[in-house]
This record gives C-alpha cells, sequence and structure tokens, in this order.
C-alpha cells in the first residue's frame, strides 16, 4: 500500500505512476462492470414501453362466426382496434376479378401485403371469404365498401370494389390497388385461419 | 478532435465549468465516510426523476383512476413493479441520506460561517423534498394517501381567521377529492422537481463558492502568500480558487479522487437498495404502509395513523402539544430551530473534535432524541407516549437552547493550522 502515496505524488508531478498497468487494469474493469450495470439498469425502463398485459390482451387474436354472412355481404369487426372486414365474395364476383388486372398496380400480390397462404388472385384462404384490414396504404383512412353498380362511378366497368374518400384511392373486391391512385400497395391481409368451416379466427394462423 | 472541443469551448465553456467544479477543485484530503451523503442524495434525485418520469406514463391523476392506474402499472406494465418500487424505495432513501448529510453538517460546523448561505439552501432543499414526499405520498390514493392528506392540510385549519377557508382553498373542495388529488399530481411531477433541481444547483453553487468543510473543521484556503511553496499542494487547481487563495498541501481533487471514493459508497449503498427493492419493498409498512393497499375511503379512518417514517418525529411533537395551535407551531418550529443553526451556534470552532465534551453529548442526545420521537410519532397512541414525547420535544428543542448558551463562551481545544501536519 505504500504505492499509493507515492502515486498521488507521481501525477501530482505528472509522471508515470509506477503501477500504471495495475492502475489501467482497475480502470478498465471498473468501467466495463459500470457499463453493464448501466445497460442492465436501461433494460426496465426500455422494456416498460412495450405493450402492457392489458394492451396485449385487447390484441389478442379474435374469433369470429361467420355463418351468418350472406353471398355477397361484407361484415366489419375489430381486430387490435382496426377494421376488419369480411366479405362473403359471389361465384360471378370471383369470376370478374380476372378481367380487370390490367387496370391493377400488383395484381398478382407480389409485394408482402399477405400471409404466404393469400398469396393468389383472390388473397384469400378460401376463395369465397376475403378478409382484409379495412385501411387505406395510403394515409390510413378506411375505405369505403360501394357495390352494386356504385364503384363503376370510379372504374369504368367494375361494379363493385373499395374506394378511400380521402385521397381516392381504389382497391378491387380481393383489397388489390388500382393503377393511377395515391395508395402504392395492396391493402393487408392480416393473418388469420379457419377453426371450422364457420369460424374464424383473426390475429393467427395455423 | 481538439479542434472541435476547442470549437465548442470558445462557445461554451464546458472544461472551464468541468476544471473549477469537479476536476480541478480541490477537496479536503481527510473527507470520511460522513462525506458521501451528498453524492448518494444526488444519485437518488437523479433516480426519483428518472423512475417518476417513467411511472407518469400509466399514472392516472384522478380520483377514479389513481389507484388502479397504480395497480395497472403493478400487474400489467413489463417492470412497472420494478420501476415503482424504485421510486418508493429512493424517496425513504432520499431522506436516509439526507439526515445523514443534514447530521454530517452538524457534528463538523458546516453550517457555520461562512457557510450560512450554504446550510439555508440545503434546508430549503430538506422542506421542499418534504412537500415533494407528502404529496407524492397522496397520489396512489390509498387510505393512508387520503387519510395522510387530510391530516396535513388540516394543519392548516390551526391558523387563526383564515385557516377553515385557505383548508378549503388547498383542497380545491370541501374534502380531499380528485381536485386535491390533482393539483398535488401538477406540483410533484413539475412544480417541486423544478425547485428541488435549482436549488441544488445553487447548493452546490454556494459549496464551490466557500469551499468543503472537513472533519476537522479547518480551512484548506489560506491568505494568499500565506503560505510558504512546499506548504502549497501539487496538484493542478483551477485559478478560480488559487488567484483568491493560497491552497494548502491539504487537498486532493474532487475529480478523480473524491468520485472514487463516493462510487464505492454508492455500490454499497445500491446493495442495500437493491436489498430493500427486491425483497422488502414494503419495508414492514415503514416504507409503504398497509393501509395505503385498499383504496382511499373518506368514511372510514384507518386504525392507526400515521406518516411516513421520515415525517414521524415531527409528527410526535405535533401530538406532544395538547393544543392545536400551539401542536402546529411546535412542530414548524422544529423545522425552523433546524433553519436558524447557523445562528443560534455562537462558536468558531466548528468539528466537535475540538469542541467541548458537552456540545459531543449535546448532539448524541440530540440524534437519539430525533430517532426516539421519529419511534414515538411512528406507532400507535399510549398514555406514557404521549408524556415521552412530551419530555423528549422539551430535550428536542433544549438542545438549540443548551447551544446558544454553551457556544458563545465554550471550552474548546486547540484547532491545528493544517489538516496534515
Amino acid at each position: 500500500m505504500s504505492n499509493v502515496s507515492v502515486d498521488a505524488n507521481q501525477s501530482a508531478s505528472n509522471e508515470q505512476p509506477q503501477s500504471s498497468n495495475r492502475r489501467k487494469f482497475l480502470t478498465v474493469a471498473t468501467s466495463v462492470i459500470g457499463g453493464v450495470g448501466a445497460v442492465g439498469a436501461a433494460i426496465p425502463f426500455v422494456a416498460s414501453w412495450n405493450p402492457s398485459a392489458k394492451a396485449k390482451a385487447a390484441g389478442a387474436d379474435i374469433e369470429v362466426d361467420i355463418s351468418g354472412v350472406a353471398p355477397g355481404q361484407l361484415i366489419r369487426v375489430m381486430w387490435r382496434s382496426k377494421p376488419v372486414w369480411i366479405v362473403r365474395r359471389t361465384p360471378e364476383l370471383l369470376a370478374s376479378l380476372e378481367g380487370i388486372e390490367d387496370q391493377l398496380r400488383d395484381p398478382s400480390s407480389e409485394q408482402e401485403q399477405q400471409p404466404l397462404y393469400a398469396q393468389n388472385r383472390y388473397r384469400s384462404i378460401k376463395e369465397e371469404y376475403l378478409v382484409l384490414v379495412g385501411i387505406c396504404t395510403h394515409l390510413g383512412c378506411s375505405p369505403q365498401h360501394l357495390a352494386d353498380g356504385a364503384f363503376a362511378e370510379y372504374a369504368e366497368g367494375v361494379p363493385e370494389g373499395f374506394f378511400c374518400p380521402c385521397h381516392g384511392s381504389k382497391f378491387d373486391m380481393a383489397g388489390r390497388v388500382f393503377q393511377g391512385v395515391p395508395a402504392p400497395l395492396n391493402l393487408v391481409v392480416p393473418p388469420y385461419q379457419f377453426l371450422t368451416d364457420t369460424t374464424l379466427l383473426i390475429g393467427s394462423d395455423a | 478532435m481538439n479542434g472541435f472541443l476547442n470549437w465548442i469551448e470558445q462557445r461554451i465553456p464546458m472544461m472551464r465549468v468541468a476544471n473549477q467544479h469537479a476536476i480541478q477543485y480541490p477537496a479536503p484530503v481527510n473527507m470520511n465516510f460522513w462525506y458521501v451523503f451528498g453524492f448518494l442524495a444526488t444519485i437518488v434525485l437523479v433516480n426519483q426523476i428518472i423512475t417518476g418520469i417513467w411511472l407518469t406514463m400509466n399514472f392516472e391523476p384522478s380520483a377514479e383512476r389513481a389507484f388502479f392506474s397504480v395497480e395497472y402499472i403493478m400487474r400489467e406494465i413489463d417492470f412497472g413493479w420494478l420501476i415503482r418500487y424504485m421510486h418508493s424505495t429512493g424517496a425513504s432513501a432520499f431522506f436516509i441520506v439526507v439526515y445523514m448529510h443534514m447530521f454530517r453538517g452538524m457534528i463538523y460546523g458546516s453550517y457555520q460561517k461562512p457557510r450560512e448561505l450554504l446550510w439555508v439552501f440545503g434546508m430549503l432543499i430538506y422542506l421542499a423534498l418534504m412537500a415533494e414526499a407528502f404529496m407524492g405520498y397522496v397520489l396512489p390514493w390509498g387510505q393512508m394517501s387520503y387519510w395522510g392528506a387530510q391530516v396535513i392540510v388540516s394543519l392548516f385549519s390551526a391558523i387563526p381567521v383564515i385557516g377553515p377557508d385557505l383548508v378549503i382553498w388547498i383542497q380545491g373542495d370541501y374534502v380531499i377529492s380528485g381536485a386535491t388529488l390533482n393539483r398535488f399530481f401538477a406540483l410533484h411531477v413539475i412544480a417541486l422537481p423544478l425547485v428541488i433541481v435549482i436549488l441544488v444547483f445553487l447548493h452546490i453553487i454556494a459549496l464551490h463558492e466557500v469551499g468543503s468543510n472537513n472533519p476537522d473543521g479547518i480551512a484548506i484556503k489560506h491568505k494568499k502568500g500565506s503560505l510558504a511553496e512546499e506548504d502549497k499542494t501539487k496538484y493542478k487547481i483551477h485559478e478560480y480558487y488559487t488567484d483568491k487563495y493560497d491552497i494548502a498541501d491539504d487537498i486532493v481533487p474532487f475529480f478523480p479522487h473524491i468520485v472514487l471514493k463516493d462510487l464505492v459508497a454508492f455500490s454499497i449503498f445500491l446493495g442495500g437498495f437493491a436489498y430493500i427493492m427486491f425483497f422488502a419493498p414494503e419495508m414492514g409498512g415503514y416504507f409503504l404502509e398497509h393501509p395505503n393497499f385498499e383504496i382511499a375511503n373518506p368514511l372510514k379512518t384507518p386504525e392507526h395513523i400515521f406518516p411516513v417514517w421520515y415525517f414521524t418525529p415531527f409528527y410526535a411533537i405535533l401530538k406532544a402539544v395538547p393544543d392545536k395551535l400551539f401542536g402546529v407551531l411546535a412542530m414548524f418550529g422544529a423545522i425552523a430551530a433546524l433553519f436558524a443553526l447557523p445562528w443560534v451556534d455562537r462558536g468558531s470552532v466548528r468539528s466537535w473534535r475540538y469542541r467541548s465534551g458537552l456540545h459531543t453529548w449535546n448532539l448524541i442526545i440530540f440524534a437519539i432524541v430525533f430517532i426516539f420521537l421519529g419511534y414515538l410519532g411512528g406507532t400507535p397512541q399510549a398514555d406514557w407516549k404521549i408524556v415521552a414525547s412530551q419530555i423528549l420535544t422539551v430535550m428536542y428543542f433544549g438542545f438549540f437552547g443548551l447551544l446558544w448558551i454553551y457556544s458563545k463562551n465554550e471550552k474548546t481545544k486547540p484547532v491545528p493550522e493544517r489538516i496534515t501536519k
């Protein structure tokens, strides 16, 4: 311990202390341990910004009974506080989807806006049932469902589709975006699965 | 890199401030463990501010939601329990280190000339801290929050004439209510922390102007030209100090010497803090009182009601006086007496090391009286306790009375000229 007083005098006169290696080691060791402590202390503060148990429960998967949905009907359910549309498409409507593909931006769903199992013309697991997150991919408004020829006003010869009132983006009945509108991408298909023939689980897939 | 640092330095004097207040600040070489509590108080203040900010992210300051939002923090936020316990344990830790810090000032005479204002700033911090702690304790809106607020706010009703109206004004309602909770929240999270931070800043500025005291209570700064060259410190000390004084070879630079010593104390402190936080966050009902786990109920006072431990000495003084107005006056007088300490003590020798045996015993008995008053104020009522707290209240004030009397012509020991000689 006699080193201590020697060190004090020497560092005062700006000379290298005799035990500079030991001192360097202690400085580095202390800094490293202190740094580990600081990072450890930061973890709870960072982690507490994650969704709470309550938010996770509110964002949990939802089960939807679709036995009462008539052909041609659209129902809206809420999943993670977002509108989710479930449409039961008629065979005529399904047949019409192919004919408009030259007007679409991404007709074969190459952009990852859907789970793999929905990467097809109908963007669905079962052709009949379309499941979409009803939020426009432009700036987040919820588009309107225009049926029975009302959509033809915005897209010639297409009787039914989704029209966003905010900035005029248009989507077909598979949620595919038309060319020449502000929205860049198709509507999002959420992960979902059929629990039974008439029960959907939205939020996770099989 | 050096060019960049110079560019900054010419625009904001970062290195100059770091040098003047840390790297080239002269700290007496004989500072002992009593000198770590200021550093620890700063650490706890930072802890309170950071955890406090995080708690406000989920706390809801309304009578309907406050209690449940605290439960929500405890149960549903990731690590919410830890952040809240850091805050609640930090509140008690704050008072532990502040009481140690204050007692250090008393035994080594750190309040004496020229450090009177330094002491007064410290007392103002203590006062603001008590208000901050009280209002923070109301926020969870448990039974103790509610009834504690009821008792403390009712103290103001003892003021003649305006008292009752003043209480209604403070409450913002005819009872302690959501309105009271909301304004206490605003004061607790914005107003008082701001006041405390500013006061801490002033406390440190005042400290560095007059210089740190030490266990010998003797100056390390000597009149310019009074020290021989070999008696001056060999360390590089900022011109701010050396221009005005000769700095004796009794010092070390604050950084890194004192900071490293403080860090050792900090790691020991952290061990105790973590133990309480993880294994005994309620500290047997002393840090978080059991009735506070029940939501505030204006129709039912808890069986035993006392403030948190750090207020209990003053609470005992309040209860000792069998008159409402004089009880309140005695309680505030107990704090006012501490404010007046630099002028009550008429001696010129600072440290108890060189003062009379009477002074040493006076200090020791004062500390025991303070702790025992705390016990009396924090345990259920009993007849003997009233008598005991009356005796102890007299002894509490007796400390100041005795000090004032004997300090005028006190028989002190010879004080050394230098710390290291």
